[in-house]
C-alpha cells in the first residue's frame, strides 16, 4: 500500500500533535534543527527529582518529525532521566510502528536528539 | 497522446536506468544517461584510455587528438572560440577557480541576485571575506522576476563582478541577461554567469551573451558527474589551480606558468573519461535536436501547470509558462502536505520529484519559506505519463493529508 507510512496514527499525531506549546516553568530548554528537511524544534521540559513531569515542544517540519515528537514527549512523561538517556532510534520506531530509510530517520529523531540536548544543558 | 508524448516515449529506450514505473523528475538535481554516453565512457577505458599532451606513443597521440576535439564539440555547442573553454569538474569548481582569481580589493562589490544556487552565492560570500570586498543583493519583483531596475541601479563603479544564473534552479525563470549584461559592461563589471540549469534547456551562444564567464556542469547535461566547463571572455585571469601540465618550467623556487589557454588554467590529468562522456552527450543532443526538446518540455511545464493550478491548495512558485520564459522547472508547495511528506509518497509510487530549499537558502528565506518547497523539473525523456504519475500523487497526498 502507498501510504502505509502515513497510517492514520502518524497523521493524528501530526494534525493533532500533543504537548504542543510552551512550559512556563522550565528546568531545561533546547532547540535542535535537521537541516536534511529544515524540521526545527524547541524542547522545555520539568525535571524534578530525576524524573521528566512535563515537557513541551513547538516547532514547525515533516509529518514525520511533528508526529514522533507528539509520540516521544508522550512516551517519556513520568520516567527517569536515566530511563530516557538509554532510549534509542529504536523506540521511536515502534512508537512510529513504521519503517524509515536513514534520511527520514533523521527527521524521526530529531525530538530525541533535543531532548537529550536539553538535559546535557545546565539552567 | 500527441507527437511529443511519443517522443518522450522513444528517448526513454536510450536510457537504461528509465524502467518502466520509474518516473523521474529530478532532472534539475542530475539527469539520467543515453546508452551512448555510458558507451563512451566504457570504450575509453575499454580501448582510448590514456594520458593526454605527453605521450609519443599512438595510444596517448590518439587521447590527445581526441580530447581537443571534444573539446571543439564543447566549444561549438556553446558558440565559443576553443581555447576559451575550460574543463573543471563542474559548475561549483568553475565559479571558485574564478572567484579565486580575481582581485579585488576593500570597497569594492559584489552584485549577486536572489535566484542564486550557494553554488554562485558563497564562493563570492569568501572572495568578499578575503578581500575586504562588499557583496550587495538586487530586489526581486512580486511574481518573483529579477527586479531588473533595481539591477541596474545597483550596478555602478564599485560593482566588480555580477554573478547572476542564466536559468533559476527554483523558479526555472530564465533572466534577461540581454538586458542586463550590457549595463553590466557599461561599469566594467566583470560577468559570470551560472547556466548549470540552461545548456540543456536553450541554445547558449556565450559570445552574443557578452560576458565574462559561463559555468555549467556535465551531469545535468546527460553527460558523467565529475565534468564541467567554465568559458572565460579573457584569458589573462590568473590560473587558480597550478600544479602539473599548466607549467612550462619549475624550479626549487618557482614556476613558470605556460602562455597559452586553455592550458594554463588546467592543471593536472583531466577527467578524460568524463571529457569522451560530456562530448557524446553533447552530440546525442544534436541528434534529438535541441529545438524538439525545448518544445517537449515547455509542453510538459504547461501540462503539469495547468493540472496542479486547478487545486486550490497548491502554490505554484513564480509566473505562469507563457507570461515570462521559464525553462523546464515547476516549484510549488501543497498547504498541509509538508514537502518532504509529498516526496515520500509520490517515491512510493515511482515518482521522483525534490523536496527542500535546493540549495538556494537566500530565495527561500526571502519568500518566507522555511519548510522547503517541492520541485519538478522536466528532461529529454519525460512524457505525459510522467505527469499523469505526478498529479495522481499529489492528488493521493491531498487526500491523506486532509
Amino acid at each position: 500500500m502507498n501510504d502505509e507510512i502515513y497510517r492514520e496514527l502518524i497523521l493524528e499525531e501530526y494534525k493533532r500533535p500533543k504537548n504542543k506549546g510552551r512550559l512556563a516553568k522550565a528546568t531545561h530548554e533546547s532547540a535542535c534543527k535537521n537541516p536534511l528537511c529544515g524540521d526545527e524544534l524547541a524542547v522545555t521540559l520539568l525535571v524534578r527529582n530525576g524524573i521528566m513531569h512535563d515537557i513541551k515542544f513547538e516547532g514547525v517540519g515533516c509529518a514525520i518529525s511533528q508526529a514522533s515528537a507528539s509520540l516521544f514527549t508522550e512516551h517519556i512523561k513520568g520516567k527517569t532521566v536515566e530511563a530516557i538517556g538509554k532510549m534509542d532510534e529504536k523506540v521511536i520506531l515502534e512508537l512510529l510502528g513504521i519503517d524509515l530509510n536513514p534520511m527520514r530517520m533523521k527527521c524521526a529523531v530529531l525530538i530525541m536528539r533535543c531532548v537529550a540536548a536539553a538535559l546535557e544543558e545546565k539552567r | 497522446m500527441n507527437a511529443d508524448m511519443r517522443r518522450g516515449m522513444h528517448i526513454k529506450d536510450d536510457f537504461p536506468l528509465l524502467k518502466k514505473g520509474l518516473h523521474y523528475l529530478d532532472n534539475a538535481a542530475t539527469t539520467q544517461k543515453p546508452r551512448a554516453v555510458i558507451e563512451a565512457v566504457k570504450r575509453f577505458y575499454e580501448t582510448e584510455n590514456a594520458t593526454v599532451h605527453r605521450g609519443l606513443y599512438p595510444l596517448s597521440v590518439k587521447a590527445t587528438e581526441r580530447f581537443e576535439r571534444a573539446r571543439g564539440v564543447v566549444a561549438e555547442f556553446i558558440g565559443a572560440p576553443t581555447e576559451n573553454v575550460i574543463f573543471t569538474s563542474g559548475t561549483t569548481d568553475s565559479i571558485n577557480l574564478v572567484a579565486q582569481a580575481l582581485p579585488l580589493k576593500k570597497g569594492d562589490e559584489i552584485l549577486l541576485t536572489p535566484h542564486e544556487h550557494h553554488a554562485n552565492i558563497v564562493p563570492w560570500q569568501e572572495l568578499a571575506k578575503r578581500t575586504g570586498a562588499k557583496v550587495v543583493w538586487c530586489d526581486l519583483n512580486e511574481n518573483l522576476t529579477l527586479d531588473v531596475d533595481d539591477l541596474q541601479r545597483k550596478l555602478s563603479k564599485k560593482t566588480k563582478v555580477l554573478a547572476i544564473s542564466h536559468v533559476s534552479n527554483v523558479l526555472g525563470i530564465v533572466n534577461p541577461l540581454d538586458r542586463i549584461i550590457p549595463h553590466a559592461r557599461e561599469h566594467g563589471t566583470f560577468v559570470l554567469v551560472d547556466g548549470a540549469q540552461a545548456v540543456q534547456h536553450l541554445d547558449v551562444n556565450v559570445r552574443k551573451l557578452d560576458c565574462d564567464a559561463y559555468a555549467f556542469s556535465g551531469h545535468k547535461l546527460y553527460g558523467p558527474t565529475g565534468i564541467g566547463v567554465l568559458y572565460l571572455k579573457s584569458l589573462t585571469l590568473a590560473p587558480a589551480r597550478t600544479g602539473g601540465d599548466m607549467i612550462d618550467d619549475v624550479t626549487e623556487q618557482e614556476a613558470r606558468f605556460a602562455e597559452g589557454a586553455p592550458r594554463r588554467f588546467e592543471a593536472g590529468t583531466p577527467n578524460l573519461a568524463g571529457i569522451a562522456g560530456l562530448a557524446a552527450a553533447i552530440n546525442y543532443l544534436r541528434g534529438v535536436r535541441m529545438g524538439n526538446i525545448h518544445a517537449n518540455e515547455e509542453n510538459l511545464l504547461r501540462q503539469t501547470w495547468d493540472a496542479l493550478k486547478q487545486f486550490p491548495r497548491v502554490r505554484l512558485l513564480g509566473p505562469a509558462p507563457g507570461q515570462v520564459m521559464r525553462a523546464g522547472i515547476l516549484t510549488f508547495t501543497i498547504d498541509r502536505v509538508p514537502p518532504h511528506d509529498l516526496a515520500e509518497l509520490l517515491a512510493r509510487r515511482g515518482v521522483c520529484i525534490r523536496a527542500g530549499k535546493h540549495c538556494a537558502h537566500p530565495l527561500h528565506h526571502r519568500l518566507g519559506l522555511h519548510e522547503g518547497t517541492n520541485r519538478v523539473s522536466f528532461g529529454i525523456y519525460n512524457d505525459g505519463e510522467d505527469v499523469e504519475q505526478l498529479v495522481e500523487g499529489v492528488i493521493q497526498a491531498m487526500d491523506v493529508f486532509r
